[in-house]
């Protein structure tokens, strides 16, 4: 296949899980800058919510060249709707839809159809409209349009070198969005660990949970109140939870292993090496080290072979 | 469809009877779904001039053109008979001149002529085949008598309206491909496919082809990746393609492989910054090298151009005699050249009963058509002529057939041309059909969908 279609595939795949997570991460944070912090636990200094989604993202000296103010609708306009912001979902959409008709060729016409009217009505957002039905109800549409063209692409095609590199696409993003959702309560941690397990904290978990579909699955895993290191355990660690590192890394070495040849054995093992990390982890360890810096190693190892996967399969040099 | 008396022609018949008894809201019925299920696949062109970015539907006209079976074997063998001369010409251009050095055209008209490719001279290419793919504009005058309108030999487009074209008119009208033994053209991907490969270099036992295409915002586009998907061909850009000791490559996953034969959609001029526009951003850096080294093929060759231009034109069928011995099959469209001062003169007196087009022009751009201009269009043309002569030939205005057509007021005849399309590598082949083009405005001779012209399924019928 050629590299600029899979190029084309890969990012398609990436903007698409990206703008879900996107609308996952203000969702999330939309829950948190809801909670009544000075009403259940007076007397605390808290971190300003709406900060959170621009530093996880890397996204904030971006947000202040074109926005003064911090404030939920600023962040919402940036994250969502900005034309300049390339991780908008307005972007994202976009992106996705102009990969599909550059290599319309290499998926089935129910995909790009998909991916076009995504963008048609995307088109036909503002940010008005967007207050107006609700913004949950928008980041759900958002979710959905991303649940129905992974859908398609199950559903249709064929499981050619073309599905494997929307595949990889797909994994890569996601396993470096939940780490970055997740990391989300580092940033708007309590001050204190005397204070771990009150009731904001408890708040602060579940809308975590919620925001990674992962709720429901924990109350029946665990059946037992949230703490820190199950909600590790389940979206780190756990290969049946669909967006954990694990399951991810799953999905990525295993794509890997198709798509490798004898040229590119070096991309294989360091998939290889991660997915070991993940596979043989104890959360025990990720406590030790802390879920911060665990995470931010997690982030480099993916970037890494994000950029390895790039120089390799998508834009090689001669 | 009808005879000068009025009659149907019989090749008509069968139609005219369904057409008779089907309701006419059932006509309109299908005539909406045809318009929708053409957006639905996204088969559009883009307009130049217009905004960026406009798409269009080439509008389709469910009114069959049929051509009986007799008048298609006339047509066959003087569409093989001229494609072979032209790419006789070429070859002999591009060598010996003999054609020049016998006199029968002057040299000046062929080596002064800006699609002349010095470049090209003394290069062999696989079976002296300049134009791979050859689409002949033609048209209809009376019974049997064909005229040629143009030869395109560069990179001729509109093949993929033939082929949606009849797979819409089978979802249409099924049981009308029951009744009658149209001849099936769905096999020209296959045939192309099979006529490239034949042309790759010497030795080849495999060869790879490949599209290239200027890429998503080019006119032609949609064709370029559908023929590419028909074919099971990669559709690639100038950036997927590199030369390294002579021989091209395209930048897969699984690393380089090997390019042999390259059916090209972009112009000679952006072909390869280093051998022509040095601007170009389309083409491959190195690309003429591997061709002059013969390791590759491009279809078609590089600098047709010179055998379609409208100046070379009126020497056609004296190619015809010259390399072939034989008497030209089908006709040529008198014409003046406006260079020489009798024509010119005759052009002048002439202009509202002539069609005058730029020589190097193409897509009904830069023409006018005398009897449907206003006076004061006219005479604009008028200065333009006078003061590059040279740059304009005139011919008169053929009396064309016409098919009936759907139109706002009902069924009513336009004028029809048609483009078939000759593939010669081995051998010179052609399906039994072409792109039916028809002037939608009343009385209009000007058939380019860049223009307001639309397309009909064409029907060849096999007895």
């Amino acid at each position: 296949m050629l590299c600029r279609t899979a190029n084309e595939l890969y990012w398609m795949a990436r903007h698409i899980e990206r703008a879900e997570n996107t609308a996952r991460l203000l969702d999330v944070t939309y829950r948190m800058a809801l909670l009544p912090y000075e009403t259940i636990e007076p007397g605390l200094a808290w971190a300003e919510p709406w900060a959170v989604p621009l530093i996880t993202s890397g996204l904030a000296s971006e947000f202040y060249d074109s926005f003064q103010q911090l404030s939920a609708e600023n962040v919402l306009r940036f994250m969502i709707l900005d034309a300049a912001n390339t991780s908008s979902i307005y972007c994202c959409l976009r992106a996705a839809r102009e990969s599909a008709r550059a290599v319309r060729g290499a998926i089935t016409s129910e995909m790009y159809e998909d991916l076009n009217s995504a963008w048609l009505e995307m088109r036909a957002y503002d940010y008005n409209r967007i207050q107006a039905s609700g913004v949950s109800e928008f980041l759900d549409w958002v979710k959905m349009r991303s649940h129905l063209f992974r859908g398609v692409t199950f559903g249709t095609m064929l499981r050619d070198e073309a599905y494997h590199f929307i595949r990889l696409g797909t994994h890569i993003e996601r396993g470096d969005n939940t780490a970055r959702i997740l990391d989300v309560k580092y940033h708007t941690l309590l001050p204190s660990a005397a204070d771990v397990g009150g009731a904001v904290d408890y708040y602060q978990w579940s809308a975590l949970l919620r925001s990674v579909s992962g709720f429901e699955s924990y109350r029946k895993i665990y059946s037992d109140v949230i703490t820190p290191r199950r909600v590790a355990e389940l979206l780190i660690l756990r290969e049946d939870m669909p967006r954990s590192l694990h399951s991810c890394m799953n999905f990525i070495h295993e794509t890997l292993k198709v798509l490798c040849d004898d040229n590119s054995k070096e991309i294989e093992r360091v998939a290889g090496e991660l997915h070991a990390k993940l596979h043989y982890g104890q959360t025990d360890e990720i406590i030790k080290l802390g879920l911060h810096e665990y995470l931010m190693e997690f982030l480099d190892s993916i970037s890494e072979l994000g950029s390895e996967i790039n120089t390799h399969f998508l834009v090689p040099s001669n | 469809m009808r005879a000068s008396d009025g009659s149907i022609r019989d090749h008509y018949q069968a139609f005219a009877d369904w057409l008779d008894r089907t309701p006419v809201e059932q006509i309109a019925q299908k005539r909406d779904e045809a318009e929708r299920a053409f957006h639905r696949v996204g088969i559009t062109f883009a307009v130049y001039g217009e905004d960026a970015g406009t798409e269009r539907l080439i509008p389709f006209d469910i009114v069959p053109r049929i051509i009986h079976a007799a008048e298609w074997r006339l047509l066959e063998q003087g569409l093989k008979q001229r494609v072979k001369a032209l790419n006789l010409f070429l070859n002999d251009i591009y060598h010996e001149q003999s054609i020049l050095k016998a006199g029968v055209m002057p040299a000046e008209r062929v080596l002064g002529n800006a699609q002349y490719r010095r470049e090209m001279q003394g290069m062999d290419v696989p079976g002296g085949i300049y134009a791979h793919i050859a689409g002949v504009d033609v048209v209809r005058a009376a019974e049997g008598e064909y005229y040629v309108l143009e030869d395109n030999l560069r990179v001729p487009s509109g093949v993929s309206y033939m082929l949606e074209n009849r797979k819409m008119m089978m979802r249409l009208f099924p049981e009308l491909f029951g009744r009658q033994a149209v001849r099936p053209i769905e096999h020209y991907p296959d045939m192309l496919l099979e006529n490239l490969r034949g042309v790759a270099p010497a030795g080849e036992d495999q060869p790879e082809v490949a599209l290239l295409t200027p890429g998503a915002h080019n006119s032609a586009y949609f064709e370029h990746a559908f023929l590419a998907q028909q074919m099971g061909v990669e559709l690639v850009e100038g950036q997927d393609l590199f030369v390294q000791n002579d021989a091209v490559y395209m930048r897969t996953t699984r690393g380089p492989q090997r390019v042999h034969v390259v059916y090209r959609r972009v112009d000679d001029d952006f072909l390869d910054p280093l051998a022509f526009r040095s601007d170009s951003m389309l083409g491959v850096p190195g690309l003429f090298a591997a061709y002059r080294a013969g390791k590759v093929t491009l279809a078609n060759a590089i600098g047709t151009g010179v055998a379609d231009d409208k100046s070379i034109y009126p020497f056609v069928p004296e190619m015809i005699r010259f390399y072939l011995t034989e008497e030209p099959i089908l006709n040529n469209v008198p014409t003046y050249q406006l260079y020489k001062a009798d024509d010119l003169k005759y052009c002048l007196d002439h202009l509202a009963e002539l069609v005058v087009k730029e020589v190097h022009g193409a897509g009904g751009y830069g023409m006018l058509v005398g009897p449907a201009a206003s006076s004061a269009e006219r005479d604009a043309f008028r200065a333009r002529i006078v003061a590059q002569p040279e740059k304009y030939i005139a011919q008169p205005t053929l009396a064309l057939s016409t098919c009936p057509t759907f139109t706002a007021s009902g069924l009513a005849p336009r004028h029809i041309d048609l483009r078939p399309y000759v593939l010669s590598g081995k051998t010179v082949n052609l399906v039994p059909g072409g792109l039916t083009r028809v002037a939608l405005r009343e009385g209009s001779l000007v058939v380019n969908s860049s223009q307001g012209g639309g397309t009909k399924d064409t029907w060849v019928m096999a007895r």
